[in-house]
């Protein structure tokens, strides 16, 4: 077991499969379970992906944590796309940056409001603030918007995304369309139609029919706060249009076969049983399971047979074994040794256990093992990727076209 | 670790609300906290936010128990403890039934559809249905204690502040009146305590430490405990890692591998030891800024105790040492 594992240590299920996973891929959606290291993976996945491709390779977080600067030495990753000075000479280039939820809505908002007065006007109400801050459930739409955003940009040749942890990675791939329904139905029409309507007439039966439905929110919310939403809602029907248009293409993207999910998980019964449950879902939904990635496996050592049968032996040794090992210092010492290798060595047959159990197994699987140190700096980021994808996995084309690094960022 | 200056247990607190990073543990440590509540004599409600199944996991013996996942309504698992899993359109329905004292099936057709417009469409809805609900089985005292194994910290604070988001948005209305008692509740510090898990790694202390912060300024609510979860326990002494040093560097090898049967199976044996060791120092680091962070809150120390899965043994172990770190 070496200090700093080496790329013997990754098991790769079979020797280009990560690689092959990513064939005409341009962008790659990481997602699982919260604390199992998915940040980390993304980053060492878009840094291996540059060095081995030497194409031009972005990684987007949406997990407001700054495991992502963390991992790559900085003091923090904004919003902007940054460029991070490669630290070898494999070519290619690593870009990062970190979404920030309500400066990317107000650039929403300027881009797809009708005038700039309804954009000011939309920016300055209070629940428009609240909606895109406190309540974050829109943190998952803006992610998907500014992943299409990036996309049509063609300034990359792959994008590395990061996702909340994974309940919520559903709702992140369910994001668009429900901003696309949101915007078409029928009970935004009737919450605001007393608000907008022109003569009082023309909505008087609309108004009728949506009246007991009427009642019961007025009586929830109150009607201030009712005629608040609604006027806020009318401001914002005015993007409709350029929503539902981009929420229907954001639909698309998450479909198509340049989009890959790699899925991380930990060994462990709860994330694993999470990850079979995201892994039904993207099939159930038509989406491309492009790996399943378990982190953090204890090392392959603690499998091996002459060494617990070594274990074994130390703590069942007799007086006259113990006087011919050492010291009665040293014997303590060893007996620890023992013991510690024996708890970690049950830990991993239960990690194999819950390997085999899994009913739901894709095609590529990478196991990478725990590492004794945290990714702190690009240098342990590398070596992470090489365990992700090995040297000698094969050099595979990116999904984009290369004529997109003609238009250097910024 | 000391919980020196603490006030009364925290047991004694109607609300307790775990959160902590996913994977650290949250469920376990609610469950185990539901415990030792119910082995003081209270009636328990254990209640899991996020419907993943992770606290009944935690709360039934091997093999023992009903695997039929929890529901709104709540089931008795034990002596002295219920548990339900958190539901807002059950909660909002539950509301609607009590407040407005109409059939409500006969005046909007489904009201899935419309508690979909409410959620997406009403900042805080979701969030004040949630929070209002365990609230209110606190202020109605169904239970001595109503113990929360509450979302993850990136989204606690959204649900903490709900009360106050909506009286600052709503002018009047149904919700508004119904945000103040419920802020009595969550902002005192005799009834309810907020409870962050933690592992000693990296990303989850960074995140405690923060979460922390954003609770001081941004709530009112009280942190009844820091717990450090799964922390690994020290392999030798001082003077034994000093041994195993000399060990590994001489002739340690070579005489072990005369017992286990070559000098290879000997250098595996020491590597994991050093594997261990080393994971253990990178961990006392973040253990030490987590120490350092918390000030006066009281904090528990769980040891790694090796659990192969999560079940009433594994719970049953944390409690033990929850009520010794805290004195519940």
């Amino acid at each position: 077991m070496a200090r700093r594992s080496s790329s013997a240590d990754a098991t790769v299920d079979s020797i280009d499969s990560i690689a092959s996973a990513l064939e005409h891929k341009s962008v790659v959606i990481c997602c699982g379970a919260g604390g199992v290291g998915k940040t980390t993976i993304a980053a060492a996945f878009g840094d291996v992906a540059r060095r081995r491709t030497g194409g031009r390779v972005l990684v987007l977080t949406i997990d407001p944590a700054k495991r992502l600067a963390n991992a790559l030495g900085l003091e923090s990753v904004g919003n902007v796309e940054r460029r991070i000075n490669n630290s070898d000479d494999a070519g290619g280039e690593l870009w990062v940056a970190m979404l920030d939820t309500s400066s990317s809505w107000d650039d929403l908002v300027r881009a797809h409001a009708p005038d700039p007065a309804t954009a000011t006007k939309i920016l300055a109400n209070p629940l428009y603030r609240n909606i895109t801050e406190r309540f974050v459930q829109s943190h998952d739409y803006i992610a998907m918007e500014r992943l299409y955003e990036l996309r049509a940009s063609g300034r990359f040749d792959l994008i590395v995304i990061d996702t909340p942890p994974s309940r919520h990675a559903l709702d992140f791939l369910d994001a668009p369309e429900r901003m696309a329904d949101f915007f078409s139905s029928k009970l935004l029409r009737w919450i605001t139609m007393p608000y907008r309507l022109g003569g009082e007439r023309a909505g008087r039966l609309g108004y009728l029919a949506a009246k007991p439905f009427y009642q019961v929110a007025d009586r929830i919310l109150g009607s201030q706060f009712l005629a608040d939403i609604a006027e806020f809602f009318l401001l914002f029907q005015s993007m409709y249009d350029g929503f539902v248009t981009r929420a229907r293409a954001v639909t698309e993207l998450l479909r198509d076969p340049a989009t890959a999910f790699v899925v991380v998980s930990s060994l462990e019964p709860a994330p694993l049983h999470e990850a079979e449950f995201f892994m039904q879902e993207l099939e159930r939904r038509g989406h491309h399971l492009g790996a399943l990635v378990f982190n953090r496996v204890l090392p392959d050592d603690f499998r091996d047979a002459r060494a617990r049968a070594g274990a074994t032996r130390v703590i069942t040794a007799s007086a006259v074994e113990r006087k011919r090992l050492g010291s009665v210092d040293e014997n303590r010492v060893f007996a620890n040794v023992a013991e510690s290798f024996l708890r970690f060595a049950a830990l991993a047959d239960h990690e194999q256990a819950q390997r085999r159990r899994l009913a739901h197994r894709p095609a590529t699987m990478v196991s990478i093992p725990l590492q004794d140190h945290d990714i702190t700096d690009l240098p342990s980021l590398s070596l992470l990727g090489d365990l992700l994808w090995p040297p000698a996995g094969r050099v595979v084309p990116l999904g984009r076209a290369r004529n997109a690094r003609s238009k250097p960022a910024s | 670790m000391g919980s020196s200056g603490a006030p009364a247990s925290m047991l004694n607190r109607q609300l307790l609300l775990v959160t902590g990073k996913g994977g650290v543990g949250k469920s376990t440590v609610a469950s185990a906290l539901a415990l030792l509540g119910a082995a003081a004599g209270k009636r328990v409600l254990a209640c899991e936010f996020d419907a993943k199944g992770d606290l009944l996991a935690s709360l039934r013996g091997a093999g023992t128990g009903s695997n039929t996942p929890l529901t709104f309504e709540p089931r008795q698992l034990q002596p002295h403890l219920w548990a339900m899993a958190m539901d807002p359109e059950a909660s909002l329905k539950e509301y609607l039934r009590l407040n407005l004292r109409i059939p409500l099936v006969t005046r909007i057709g489904a009201l899935s559809t419309a508690f979909d417009f409410l959620a997406n469409a009403a900042p805080g809805v979701r969030e004040i249905v949630t929070i209002g609900k365990v609230a209110y089985e606190v202020r109605e005292r169904h239970f001595d204690l109503v113990v929360v194994d509450a979302t993850a910290t990136g989204h606690i604070i959204g649900l903490l502040r709900a009360p106050q988001a909506i009286n600052e948005l709503v002018g009047v209305g149904m919700i508004r009146g119904q945000t103040a008692w419920m802020l009595d509740i969550l902002n005192d510090p005799a009834r309810t305590g907020l409870v962050v898990t933690s592992t000693a790694e990296e990303m989850p202390v960074s995140e405690t430490i923060e979460l922390l912060q954003n609770i001081r300024v941004q709530t009112g609510v009280s942190v009844a405990a820091v717990v450090a979860n799964r922390v690994l326990p020290e392999l030798f002494t001082v003077d034994g890692e000093k041994v195993f040093d000399r060990v590994r560097a001489g002739t340690g090898a070579a005489r072990l591998g005369e017992l286990v049967g070559g000098v290879d199976v000997a250098r595996r044996l020491l590597d994991a030891a050093q594997l261990s060791t080393d994971l253990r120092r990178t961990r006392a680091v973040h253990l030490q800024r987590l120490v350092d962070a918390i000030g006066p809150t009281p904090m528990a120390v769980v040891p790694q105790l090796f659990e192969v899965e999560p079940g009433l043994d594994t719970t049953r172990a944390v409690a033990a040492h929850l009520a010794e770190e805290l004195n519940l």
